[in-house]
């Protein structure tokens, strides 16, 4: 297995975007909640000066003063870290946003398990669960700095709210210049006949290079790529589930309500098909580097590869 | 009154200290059109404490928004006239509230992005004295002083109750949620000009909301002195009358004592 080549991180893909889009989308405002250093919406600061409101360190308002300024028919983007958009302005999201159906995106920064150094007040694993059981919202999560930039441009254009997650490290590199992102459809990166791996998010490098050395130990794996968890491509999960017969999902979020329950919900009506969950277990995260992180909690590649194999090898003899 | 008893729902002490305020913003202060309620031009008006929506309504009907029979429909299912205030549904209103203090942060939002658009208009938004307990509504309250939205009138309903509120002397002796002088402290305190008026006093009303000094660099918040409950002898300053419905004796009761006659 060759390591797949570093790129920009999502966080800076986001602010780099944003100021292309600024471009030519007047209507496009940034607020942010004391962050911008870190969440790169200092990059369209620099840029757009005038677009850009500091909001202070005080969530709930942020959320808020967003959606008014929605009314009048700008497009604002809120920036924080996920843990704070979601978990803290909760109600204004819910209230003032989705039930009003108002043209607001939120970027949550820092999203996942790859915000180390940090903690478990910062590492949010219950984002996409959270989101997507608000109705109305449309949840993002790119896998690479290529295509958070044309996600951002898609939701920038898609009227209505949008959650889309984003990440703090570099990221390694999947896509190039032919890929063309489309809100709530998922893409197949790698295809395989033995068991077909769904993830989202920067995870999917992780899954990519782990689908390829389980290629090396005789396992073809489709990998199917979901960067909108809803609206959910549920034809593409039923077609890769059909084609495989066992569907692997794995994500840096919980397994509980997050893609794997998106994908769980969807193939036990649809299209009933052996499904199991990695990601972080039901517990909360702790301080370190990233990679050590990602080894603890089962994300790295490795990890994922050696999982897979066990399932993959368990199953043999069962139905499925 | 009528559709509070009729739909067995809703509240009234709220609207009843808020009303003369709404009477005054919509048929004088405010530059509106009933007949054409999304002109873009028009002030925006959001009601932050939002279960006091049946005034809202009743103010909007009486000023040709909607067919004032339809205060009937008030909490029934598929009306416009949810219990608490849905722009979705109802067109004229400016934002949905109900979830106390968030209304606040939508209306700041609403004056900061008519200054970011040059929009002459202005922003309204009552805000309840139990509600300005909400963080938000200080959050909201520091960045609109910080980027000097002199279009951003906060009416401030200090009606000096809450739903429970805090304990007094004795277990229904219920203390309001600040002191008389303290919520114009506050205000002040985050770099509001305060305005203090008697909210009952219907030509005060006028002349203070007529005449507030807009364009001047700061945001303001008009604290209006109200009892809650007003106009009706037994529901003025009684906690309990925040959320309860009338009987048909005490329906009639609070009509003859507001002139309406108890039948119709």
């Amino acid at each position: 297995m060759t390591p797949l080549p570093m790129g920009m991180s999502l966080r800076e893909a986001f602010g780099v975007a944003l100021v292309e889009i600024g471009e030519r989308e007047p209507r496009l405002v940034v607020l942010d909640g004391d962050l911008g250093s870190s969440t790169r919406a200092d990059i369209f600061e620099a840029a757009h000066p005038e677009r850009f409101y500091q909001m202070g360190i005080a969530e709930q308002n942020l959320v808020g003063a967003a959606a008014g300024m929605a009314t009048l028919g700008l497009i604002p983007y809120v920036s924080t870290f996920a843990c704070f958009a979601v978990a803290r302005a909760l109600d204004s999201i819910r209230v003032l946003v989705a039930q009003t159906n108002l043209n607001v995106k939120i970027a949550g920064g820092y999203a996942g398990l790859l915000a180390g150094m940090t903690g478990k007040t910062h590492l949010m694993f219950n984002d996409i669960a959270v989101m997507r059981s608000l109705a109305g919202v449309a949840v993002v999560s790119p896998a690479d700095a290529f295509e958070t930039r044309r996600a951002l441009e898609v939701i920038t254009d898609h009227v209505g709210p949008v959650y889309i997650r984003l990440s703090r490290p570099e990221t390694p590199i999947i896509f190039g210049d032919s890929y063309e992102f489309v809100l709530g459809k998922a893409v197949v990166i790698r295809d395989g006949t033995d068991v077909t791996l769904i993830s989202t998010g920067t995870q999917t490098a992780r899954a990519l290079e782990a689908s390829e050395l389980l290629a090396e130990r005789g396992i073809k794996v489709l990998l199917l790529h979901v960067p909108t968890i809803k609206p959910l491509d549920e034809d593409a999960i039923v077609a890769a589930a059909a084609r495989t017969g066992h569907v692997i999902t794995v994500e840096d979020h919980s397994v509980i309500g997050g893609l794997g329950g998106a994908v769980a919900e969807s193939l036990s009506t649809r299209h009933p098909t052996r499904v199991d969950r990695l990601g972080i277990q039901d517990i909360y995260g702790e301080s370190g580097p990233d990679d050590a992180l990602l080894e603890k909690y089962g994300l790295s590649t490795e990890r994922v590869a050696s999982a897979v194999h066990e399932l993959v090898t368990a199953r043999e003899g069962r139905p499925h | 009154m009528r559709a509070i008893a009729h739909a067995k729902g809703g509240h009234l002490g709220g609207p009843l200290s808020a009303i003369e305020l709404l009477t005054a913003l919509y048929f004088s202060v405010m530059n509106v059109r009933p007949e054409e309620p999304m002109w873009p031009d028009r002030d925006r008006f959001i009601l932050s404490k939002g279960h006091s929506s049946i005034g809202l309504y009743a103010v909007m009907a009486l000023r040709g928004y909607f067919p004032v029979e339809e205060l009937m429909t008030f909490d029934a299912i598929d009306s416009r006239l949810q219990g608490h205030p849905d722009m979705l549904k109802l067109d004229g209103l400016d934002m949905s509230t109900g979830s106390l203090g968030l209304g606040f942060s939508a209306a700041v939002g609403v004056a900061l992005g008519a200054k970011h658009l040059n929009r002459g208009f202005t922003t309204w938004v009552m805000v309840g004295d139990g509600e300005c307990n909400e963080g938000c509504v200080w959050e909201g309250a520091h960045v609109a002083s910080r980027y000097n939205l002199d279009n951003l009138v906060a009416v401030i309903d200090h009606n000096k109750l809450q739903q429970f509120g805090w304990r007094g002397t004795t277990l229904v002796d219920r203390m309001g949620p600040y002191e008389d002088s303290e919520l114009a402290a506050r205000w002040s305190a985050f770099g509001w000009q305060v305005v203090e008026v008697d909210g009952h006093d219907l030509p005060a009303v006028l002349q203070v909301l007529g005449n507030l000094p807009l364009g001047q660099g700061k945001p303001i918040a008009v604290i209006a002195h109200t009892v809650k409950g007003k106009g009706v002898s037994f529901m003025e300053g009684d906690f309990t009358w925040h959320s309860r419905v009338p009987t048909a004796a005490e329906l009639s009761n609070a009509l003859v004592e507001l002139g309406e006659g108890a039948t119709r």
